[in-house]
């Protein structure tokens, strides 16, 4: 294999584990809040996506403006699913909970199929990231999108652990993931930040599935099914209800994923299947992830 | 003034507290004492707003605060330090002490308190970088009371403050409880140690499964045969 052909690969390889680093930050964030897997979160790419797709084909509205709409809609449903079908069953069992998790999951999809249609639409590509658009660089050739995913994840990743660890906000919310009960004596309304929590997750999310929309541009109401699978297991990976472990775990499982199809080709087809088996591995040989926090029962 | 008035609260089947009544006047210390179990704890997590009674009334200056949720009662003044060691541990001294003053938007006043508490428990200064989980177990008691006088509170609930310290911080405790009333807080606190409690405290009242059984001053239950037999280990002479 050409070093050109590495680095094209590597290039391809960042990209997506950046991309399912956006998408694992909101599964741990809830998780760390809640102790919940939030099995709806992945379907909100989905939804995301379709918003700017009809933002754009639809309503004709520029770029910026359809993409913003799509991230504050998104984080609007975050906040509504954790107030209608998490926040009732608060005090209920673990399982109880994770079970309404799934139903929104359904829900949200299968309203995604009565609502945009089964068949596979093209998601709209600003001039830029056109398939066309790309860059050489010493003979690698990136395209643009491949190149902006991960400098928005970064950017992302900035602002977010900024707000987490040097803003009220992030100190609340914080301290709401280690005692409810602790943290609502400092006064702080726990429902208010466990709904932040939610409206930050969902619009990385939205982030996530505009990104996916723009390098994988075919969108359906199932799309965000196998990203959301993966994501989550690369927040198990990198050890779940801690930031920078989903960034971690996001990033290995699609450096992985991408290097399996480049360099064994001949088990390519199993690409998907890696990520459980990352999954099965780290349940059996470290359930607390690379880097997660020491298991202990939140009483 | 804190008025409790025919408070009942209930684990599901389980009656923790059947019917108190208690005043806290301004400005005093006053002690509810009594064994695991009789609703000592129950009944200040009631008043904190973490748990709602089945029946009863909370007054606080006149004004009913039963049901209101545990932000609006710090914001009305009212300051819980709970039990052992509830601080947040991955969070820095410093930190835990901002959360404490989650409430005031005031960032000078909130700075002037700061100095206040540092000077009062100068060991939370020298290790106001470190994560509050890597403190002594009398380290986290004194940031969790730094903790909640960082809200400026009129009154300080305090839920078992001596509890699994060695005797000379027990003493230390209570040497500070003393300081912090004569900066004017009002405290009510509940204790296992009955007599390190009876002795700082102007009132008292003996609670036995979720009922009042005595009361008096704290020089008056100290000299009480009853109390000295079952809460001060002494054999009646």
């Amino acid at each position: 294999m050409q070093l050109s052909m590495f680095f094209q690969h590597l290039a391809n390889a960042i990209s997506l584990g950046s991309l399912y680093s956006l998408v694992a930050i909101g599964y741990t964030m809830v998780y760390g809040i809640l102790r919940l897997i939030n099995f709806a979160h992945g379907d909100l790419l989905m939804l995301a996506a379709y918003i700017v797709y009809y933002g754009r084909g639809m309503f004709h509205l520029p770029w910026v403006p359809s993409i913003l709409l799509a991230i504050l809609l998104t984080a609007a449903i975050g906040i509504i699913v954790e107030r209608s079908a998490y926040r009732p069953l608060r005090d209920s069992p673990r399982t109880t909970i994770l079970i309404s998790a799934i139903g929104v999951s359904f829900l949200v999809e299968n309203l995604g199929l009565v609502l945009f249609g089964g068949r596979p639409q093209p998601f709209p590509l600003p001039v830029f990231f056109d398939s066309g658009s790309a860059q050489e660089i010493g003979g690698v050739r990136i395209e643009n999108v491949t190149f902006a995913i991960p400098v928005v994840t970064l950017v992302l990743l900035y602002v977010l652990l900024h707000i987490v660890h040097r803003t009220k906000t992030g100190m609340a919310m914080r301290a709401v993931a280690k005692d409810f009960d602790t943290a609502r004596l400092m006064g702080i309304d726990v429902n208010r930040i466990v709904a932040t929590t939610f409206a930050i997750g969902s619009a990385l999310a939205a982030v996530g599935g505009i990104m996916w929309g723009m390098k994988f541009p075919q969108i359906n109401p199932l799309m965000g099914m196998m990203p959301g699978m993966k994501c989550f297991i690369a927040a198990v990976f990198g050890g779940i209800g801690n930031i920078q472990g989903a960034v971690i775990g996001g990033f290995i499982l699609g450096v992985a994923e991408i290097m399996i199809v480049a360099f064994l080709p001949s088990i390519s087809g199993y690409r998907d299947a890696f990520a459980f088996v990352i999954l099965i591995g780290t349940l059996l040989l470290r359930p607390t992830g690379l880097i997660g926090e020491k298991v202990a029962e939140k009483v | 003034m804190l008025e409790i008035q025919d408070l009942h609260v209930s684990y599901g089947a389980i009656k923790a507290v059947q019917g108190i009544n208690l005043k806290v006047p301004d400005g005093k210390i006053v002690a509810l004492i009594g064994t695991n179990g009789a609703g000592k704890s129950t009944t200040l997590r009631t008043i904190c707003g973490l748990l709602r009674p089945e029946a009863g009334r909370i007054l606080l200056d006149g004004d009913d605060i039963t049901r209101l949720p545990p932000q609006d009662i710090v914001k009305r003044g009212i300051s819980m330090v709970p039990e052992g060691r509830h601080v947040f541990p991955d969070l820095t001294v410093y930190e835990n002490l901002m959360l404490g003053a989650y409430i005031r938007t005031n960032q000078k006043e909130v700075q002037e308190e700061l100095e206040g508490v540092y000077g009062l428990f100068p060991r939370l200064q020298e290790r106001r970088q470190q994560l509050a989980g890597t403190l002594s177990g009398g380290e986290q008691q004194m940031l969790a009371l730094g903790r909640a006088l960082m809200a400026d509170p009129k009154m300080l609930l305090m839920d078992e403050p001596s509890l699994g310290l060695a005797p000379v911080l027990v003493q230390e405790i209570f040497a500070l409880i003393e300081r912090i009333h004569r900066q004017g807080k009002t405290l009510l606190l509940i204790e296992q140690n009955a007599r390190a409690a009876l002795t700082v405290a102007d009132y008292a009242y003996v609670l036995e499964t979720g009922r009042i059984a005595m009361e008096g001053t704290g020089t008056e239950l100290l000299a009480n045969d009853e109390v000295r037999r079952i809460y001060l280990g002494e054999v009646a002479d």
